[in-house]
């Protein structure tokens, strides 16, 4: 075998085993949440069984994940949480793009960094900061505001990176052409700027609930003495292991194939309609007028 | 700062850089500075707070310093995510370069939305998948004890496994940075290369590598600081048997803030972490010769 052809060989047996190493974890969690044993694990395994999700022990006590009120409860914190980020942290971002974009001078270099420093930080100082910040200066403790107000500190910068990117693309004299023509601002704003941003503000929306929804390390200094989804399965991790909890990693791992599914899906069609028509879908319409 | 009036005239420019300061400064710059002045004042009750006793000095951090304990998990943390970053680096350049670089099409994708899934199972899920492999009556010990190889279930807990559920857990936040950077390279260099008659290994230390730099450091960076800050890795992997001695620098942080009720040395320590977190990325952007800009990429 020639040297290349080993290495293709070594490559492939790498990849196989990365992506063993990436995902056996998470089917052997999976297969837990079925199994009939009263522990989380797969071996040995004592009979398929949904009562993880909805049953009852042998003394009538509910066992399964959706019967759990706190459950639901910390479920809708999470929500409620993410939706506060999402009004939060889209125009914080949005602002700050906007700002850079129009700065030139070495106070945007400055100002860049200020602002994208919280991704940059760890969570944990994120969720210190603010505590101490809105406990000493406001008298406002850990709670749900607090939780929104913290996670938005370095959500807020990635949805900022978002629209930077889009904002590199866009062309600055559609912005110059429509104040020449008398549009007022306000017009051009809702009529070229935020219709070029929309999926930037879209995507934005959608990272900042996800990043919401998955943080632990910052919520866990600023939530007091609420509970949100991430902070109820690591209290449950820690504590009253039944298998419950792999019932919730299974729900999460269903809702991430679909999405990833769909995203796939989605990248496809855009890449095959790509290639059937190098010309933008904008020209193409102005085309036949004129022509 | 006209360009802004322009753009936006004055009560739009004026909202525009209104929103964006306020959020520096209120969710940023203060509560960093009163997290940083309150290190450096000692702990007293609300009411003889501004009194005489009210002073400032370097008492807390010199607390760090002078307890043996803390100290030794300080530099675990920093040592143990060093090494976490490095494994990370190790393990995810050749699936990053393959997959920016030699995949293609439909395989490509496939590929890339295999890694998006785990990415998105939580931190705590993640790190729980490898707590249950490694548990008493986990995977690992039932495949030893079937095989005859122990006879009594062993205690896998301890700093190592800490670091596995890390590694695991902060893959791919190495991963992305890097095929970023390697995507952007022409294939056609690597072709030059090997034509001219370059080995393998040295097409990737003068041509790949050289490439990849703004992505390693920002794979490096991000994964430092989450490997540093984590709280729940360590604590979900030390209800393994033996992983009680496995202690995170952060929760000492966190016992000071909600079981000691001392902010201000929590805040001292907080501070040193956050120290330490920006000498690692200072080092390691000037090491790879890479701006701030590059992590927006």
């Amino acid at each position: 075998m020639s040297a290349r052809g080993l290495l293709r060989l070594f490559t492939a047996l790498y990849l196989a085993l990365f992506f063993a190493y990436l995902f056996l974890p998470l089917v052997f969690m999976v297969a837990a949440a079925f199994n009939a044993s009263r522990f989380p694990t797969m071996l040995p395994w004592e009979g398929f069984t949904l009562q993880w999700f909805w049953g009852f022990d042998a003394r009538g006590r509910p066992t399964g994940l959706f019967q759990d009120a706190r459950m639901a409860a910390a479920l809708w914190n999470s929500i409620l949480i993410g939706a506060g980020v999402i009004l939060l942290s889209v125009p914080l971002g949005l602002a700050g793009a906007l700002l850079l974009t129009s700065l030139q001078s070495r106070l945007k270099g400055f100002l860049y960094a200020v602002l994208v420093s919280p991704i940059l930080t760890p969570g944990v100082i994120l969720g210190i900061s603010t505590l101490i910040f809105w406990q000493r200066a406001f008298e406002v403790g850990g709670g749900l505001f607090l939780a929104v107000v913290g996670q938005s500190t370095f959500i807020a910068s990635y949805c900022m990176l978002l629209f930077m990117a889009r904002l590199e693309r866009f062309d600055r004299t559609l912005e110059e052409a429509a104040l020449d023509l008398g549009a007022s601002h306000l017009q051009m704003v809702r009529r070229i700027l935020l219709p070029f941003l929309r999926p930037a503000i879209l995507s934005a929306a959608l990272i900042a609930f996800l990043q919401s929804f998955e943080n632990y390390n910052t919520t866990l200094f600023v939530i007091g003495a609420e509970d949100t989804l991430t902070i109820n399965i690591a209290t449950r991790v820690r504590l009253g292991l039944t298998p419950a909890v792999n019932a919730i990693g299974v729900l999460f791992i269903a809702a991430t194939v679909l999405a990833a599914i769909g995203w796939a899906v989605l990248r496809r069609r855009e890449v095959a309609v790509r290639r059937e028509r190098p010309v933008p879908a904008r020209a193409q319409r102005l085309a036949p007028a004129a022509g | 700062m006209s360009e802004l009036w322009r753009r936006f005239g004055r009560l739009g420019g004026g909202l525009v850089l209104a929103t964006a300061l306020l959020w520096a400064l209120l969710l940023i710059v203060l509560p960093q500075l009163l997290m940083v002045e309150l290190s450096f004042r000692p702990n007293l009750p609300a009411a003889a707070r501004g009194g005489p006793e009210d002073v400032l000095s370097l008492a807390n951090y010199a607390a760090l310093w002078a307890n043996p304990l803390h100290r030794a998990i300080f530099w675990q943390t920093i040592w143990s995510s060093l090494l976490v970053t490095l494994l990370a680096l190790l393990v995810c350049y050749p699936v990053a370069f393959h997959l920016a670089q030699e995949a293609r099409g439909t395989r490509a994708l496939l590929l890339a939305t295999a890694l998006v899934i785990p990415f998105w199972v939580n931190e705590i899920l993640r790190t729980f998948s490898w707590f249950l492999i490694l548990a008493r009556n986990g995977l690992v010990n039932r495949l030893l004890l079937g095989l005859g190889v122990i006879e009594e279930p062993l205690a896998l807990g301890g700093v190592g496994a800490v670091m596995i559920g890390m590694v695991y857990a902060y893959v791919l936040f190495m991963i992305f940075p890097l095929y970023n950077a390697l995507e952007s390279l022409d294939r056609n260099q690597i072709e030059a290369a090997r034509d001219l008659g370059a080995s393998t290994w040295r097409i990737h230390w003068r041509v790949v590598i050289p490439h990849a730099k703004p992505g390693i450091a920002v794979g490096c960076v991000m994964t430092f600081m989450l490997a540093a800050g984590t709280f729940a890795v360590p604590q979900i992997m030390q209800s393994l048997p033996g992983g009680t001695n496995a202690r995170w620098f952060t929760q000492i942080i966190y016992s000071y803030f909600f079981d000691g009720g001392d902010w201000n040395r929590g805040s001292a320590y907080a501070f040193a972490l956050l120290l330490l977190c920006i000498v690692f990325v200072m080092a390691t952007m000037r090491l790879f010769r890479v701006g701030l800009r590059d992590i927006a990429k």
